[in-house]
C-alpha cells in the first residue's frame, strides 16, 4: 500500500535528522504523537505539532514520559498510527510501557535521540549508550526491533521502515538516533507518496464473536480487532490466553512469551538490514552503526590508503542482532574492530557471535563527541599486523 | 395446575464476561456492587455499547475492565488515564470510562489524573476507594485516614490523606460525586448523569475492604460496614468539596458536589486552531488507520 499524500512532503530538502524523522513518521501515516520535551529530541515533535493540524491528527504534550509512552498506545488501539520521541532520561521512564506494548502487541514507534548518560549526563551531546537499554530495559523476556540511522536521509527512510515493521510484527520498534544525527543538517529527498510503501494495520476480517484476539497467524503474529466495532476485546498486560483473558498457568506463560520472542527471532532474516562493503577478502572488518559509522568510514579509508584490506559492516538493524552474519564474517577475517559511542555494548553481541573465531578489538568512547578517526584507524592497524 | 418457573437471569449478565466468573474479589467487597451499578447505568443510558470502552489500571478495581463485556483495556499501574486519553483523542466516537482504585489513580497515577482534569479530556473516571492498597495486602494509600492500622503502618497511619473530590474539582473536573457501596441507586443515577456530561467527570465510590481494612481495624465485617455507611453518611448535594474530607469513623458526606460546564480538550483545540489556522486546519476526526 502507498503512503497517504497528505503526509508526504515530496521534494528535496535541507533537514536535520530530527525533522527528517518527523517527516518519515508523517509519510508512514502517523497521525498521533504524545510527547514530553527533552533535548536533543524535541525538534521531532515540535515539527509534528506544527505540521499535523494541517493534515488531520493529534499532538498532545503530556505531563511526563510515563504518560507519553502509554497515551500513544491508547491512540493505537483507537485506530491511529502513533509514536513518541525522547532521549536517555525520558527513555528510562518509558521502559514500563515498552513492556506493555510488547505484551499487548501494540504496533508503535519510539524514537530515542541518544545523549550522554548515565542520569542527566550530557543533554546536548551525543552517545550511543542506550543500545542495551532498548533491548533489555523493560522486565521479563521479550524481543524488539531497533534501527540505527546514520544520516538525516536515513532518519526519514528508517522511520517509515520502523512504522512498517511495527505494523507487520505488532511490536514496538525503536529508531535509535543520536544527538549528532538528530542535529546534523543534510540533503533529504522525500519521494512522491506513490513511491513510499506503507504497511497497513493487520485488521482481522473475522466477525466479532468468532474472533480470538491473540490467536497467531502463520507468521506468529495475531491480527488486530478494531475498537468500537463490537469485538469486546480484552487487552491486558497480564499473561493471557488466545482470547486475551488473564491466565496465570505456567503453560500459558510459556506459550505466550515464546511466541512474543519467536515472532521476531524466527523472522529475523526478513527484518535485518545492514550495509556491507569490501568484506570479501578483507583481513579486518570494522563494525559500527549510527554516527560512528560515518567516522569509521574515514578510518577505513585511511587504512585502505596504507594498503590494509579493510571491510565495513554497518548495523542498520541493531536488534534483532545479525549474529549469523557476524559469525560468517568472523570465520573469514583476522579481526573485527567494533567502534561505538559507549564503553562496550553492541561489542558484547559481536563477541558472542564471533565466539573466539577472530580477534575482536573494541574502540569505545564515553560520549560527548564522536570518535577521532585516528583512534579507530590505529585499532585497525594494530589488529591487521 | 403447574407453575413454570422461568429464571429471567440477572439483567446485568450481558455486560459481564460470565465465562470469567468467579471473580477475584473477596466476599463483602464493594467493587462488584459498583460494577452492578455501572452495568445498570449502561442499560438505562441508551449508549451504543460498541462505542463504550473501559480502561483500568492495576489493583483490585483494576480488574474491572477484565470482567466487563466491552472493549476493555487493563493497562499499567497508575496509567489508565493517559491510555484513555490517547484512546479518546484518536477515536472521539468512543465513550471512554476509566475504572480504577484510589491507590492507582491518586498515588502512582496522581499526576496523570490532575492533568487530564486540567485539560478536561472527555473521559469518565470511576474511582473505587477502599482506603487502602488491597491487592498487595493492605498497605497505606494516599486515601487512608489517620489512626488506621495498615500493614505498612502497623502502629497506625499519621500522614494526612487526600480529599479526592476537593482535589479533582480544583484540577478542573466538570462533574464530581461521591457515594458508598451502600448507595447503589444513587450511584447508578450518578453514573447515568456522568455518561451525559462532556468533559472530565469523576465519581468516588467508597467501598469496604473487609479482608484488609475493616478486619485489621476491628471495624466488623462487610455487613457492619454497610450499617456504618448507612449511619454516618449524609447526603449533601452541592456541598463545597473542601468540607467532604473523610476520617476513620466520622461523617461521610455523599452526593453530587460539582456539575458545571467547561469546554473540553477537543473543543478548546478546535477553537484555537480555527482561530490561528483558519481553513488550513483539518480536524482530527477518528484517526482511522486506513493505512
Amino acid at each position: 500500500m502507498h503512503a497517504d499524500p497528505a503526509g508526504v512532503l515530496t521534494g528535496t530538502h535541507f533537514l536535520d535528522g530530527d525533522h527528517a524523522c518527523c517527516e518519515g513518521a508523517l509519510a508512514a501515516g502517523a497521525r498521533f504523537s504524545s510527547g514530553y520535551p527533552i533535548t536533543p529530541s524535541t525538534e521531532v515533535v515540535e515539527r509534528f505539532a506544527a505540521r499535523v493540524p494541517t493534515i488531520g491528527g493529534t499532538f498532545i504534550q503530556m505531563e511526563d514520559e510515563l504518560a507519553a509512552s502509554i497515551t500513544l498506545q491508547g491512540a493505537v488501539w483507537g485506530g491511529a498510527k502513533a509514536f513518541t520521541v525522547t532521549s536517555g532520561p525520558g527513555f528510562s521512564l518509558m521502559m514500563e510501557h515498552i513492556g506493555l506494548a510488547v505484551m499487548t502487541e501494540t504496533p508503535c514507534v519510539f524514537v530515542d535521540v541518544q545523549r550522554g548518560g548515565p542520569s542527566t549526563g550530557l543533554p546536548t551531546l551525543p552517545a550511543q549508550g542506550d543500545m542495551m537499554q532498548v533491548r533489555w530495559g523493560s522486565h521479563g523476556d521479550y524481543e524488539i526491533i531497533a534501527l540505527c540511522p546514520n544520516s538525516p536521509q536515513e532518519s526519514f527512510d528508517l522511520t517509515i521502515k520502523a512504522f512498517n515493521l511495527a505494523e507487520k510484527y505488532r511490536v514496538p520498534v525503536f529508531v535509535m538516533l543520536d544527538e549528532v544525527v538528530g542535529h546534523m543538517t543534510e540533503k533529504v529527498v522525500i519521494p512522491p507518496a506513490d513511491q513510499i510503501e506503507v504497511e497497513p494495520r493487520r485488521y482481522t476480517t473475522i466477525p466479532p464473536g468468532e474472533f480470538l484476539a491473540y490467536q497467531a497467524k502463520d507468521d506468529l503474529v495475531p491480527d488486530m480487532p478494531r475498537t468500537g466495532e463490537g469485538y469486546n476485546v480484552h487487552v491486558t498486560g497480564l499473561t493471557h490466553d488466545e482470547r486475551g483473558y488473564p491466565d496465570m498457568k505456567p503453560a500459558t506463560q510459556d506459550k505466550l512469551v515464546r511466541r512474543l520472542v519467536d515472532k521476531i527471532r524466527k523472522n529475523a532474516d526478513k527484518i535485518i538490514l545492514n550495509e556491507e562493503d569490501q568484506i570479501d577478502g578483507a583481513d579486518v572488518v570494522v563494525v559500527s552503526y549510527g554516527i560512528t559509522s560515518r567516522v569509521a568510514q574515514r578510518s577505513i579509508d585511511m587504512a585502505r590508503e596504507k594498503g590494509v584490506k579493510v571491510g565495513k559492516f554497518r548495523l542498520i538493524t541493531a536488534w534483532p542482532f545479525p549474529e549469523k552474519k557476524i559469525a560468517e564474517i568472523a570465520s573469514k577475517v583476522k579481526a573485527l574492530v567494533v567502534a561505538e559511542l559507549n564503553l562496550g555494548q553492541m561489542v558484547r553481541e559481536v563477541e558472542r557471535a564471533v565466539a573466539g573465531k577472530a580477534v575482536v578489538r573494541f574502540v569505545g568512547h564515553a560520549g560527548g563527541s564522536v570518535h577521532r578517526p585516528e583512534d579507530i584507524f590505529q585499532a585497525i592497524m594494530e589488529v591487521a599486523r | 395446575m403447574t407453575t413454570v418457573s422461568v429464571n429471567p437471569g440477572n439483567p446485568v449478565e450481558p455486560f459481564l464476561r460470565t465465562e470469567r466468573m468467579p471473580h477475584i474479589w473477596c466476599p463483602g467487597c464493594g467493587i462488584g456492587t459498583s460494577v452492578n451499578s455501572f452495568a445498570r447505568a449502561l442499560t438505562e443510558s441508551n449508549l451504543d455499547l460498541k462505542n463504550v470502552a473501559i480502561v483500568s489500571g492495576i489493583g483490585c478495581t483494576g480488574r474491572v475492565a477484565g470482567y466487563m463485556n466491552l472493549d476493555s483495556f487493563h493497562t499499567t499501574h497508575g496509567r489508565a488515564i493517559p491510555f484513555a486519553t490517547g484512546l479518546k483523542l484518536a477515536n472521539p466516537k468512543l465513550n471512554v470510562v476509566v475504572y480504577s482504585g484510589d491507590g492507582d489513580l491518586f498515588a502512582i497515577g496522581g499526576n496523570h489524573l490532575i492533568h487530564a482534569a486540567r485539560r478536561n479530556v472527555d473521559i469518565k473516571v470511576v474511582c473505587v476507594n477502599n482506603l487502602i492498597y488491597a491487592m498487595t495486602g493492605g498497605q497505606t494509600a494516599p486515601t487512608t485516614p489517620g489512626a488506621v492500622i495498615t500493614s505498612t503502618n502497623p502502629y497506625g497511619t499519621y500522614d494526612p490523606s487526600f480529599n479526592l473530590p476537593y482535589l479533582v474539582e480544583a484540577a478542573g473536573a466538570v462533574y464530581v460525586a461521591r457515594w458508598t457501596a451502600f448507595h447503589v441507586r444513587q450511584l447508578t443515577r450518578s453514573m447515568q448523569e456522568m455518561f451525559k456530561k462532556k468533559g472530565f467527570s469523576f465519581i468516588e465510590v467508597l467501598s469496604p475492604c473487609p479482608t484488609l481494612y475493616q478486619r485489621r481495624n476491628k471495624m466488623g465485617d462487610a455487613l457492619d460496614t454497610m450499617k456504618f455507611y448507612k449511619e454516618v453518611s449524609k447526603i449533601r448535594n452541592g456541598c463545597p468539596t473542601s468540607e467532604v474530607s473523610l476520617s476513620k469513623s466520622g461523617e461521610i458526606v455523599v452526593g453530587k458536589f460539582v456539575d458545571r460546564e467547561r469546554s473540553d480538550y477537543r473543543d478548546l483545540r478546535h477553537d484555537r486552531m480555527v482561530e490561528t489556522l483558519g481553513d488550513q486546519y483539518i480536524e482530527a476526526e477518528a484517526c482511522e488507520c486506513s493505512i
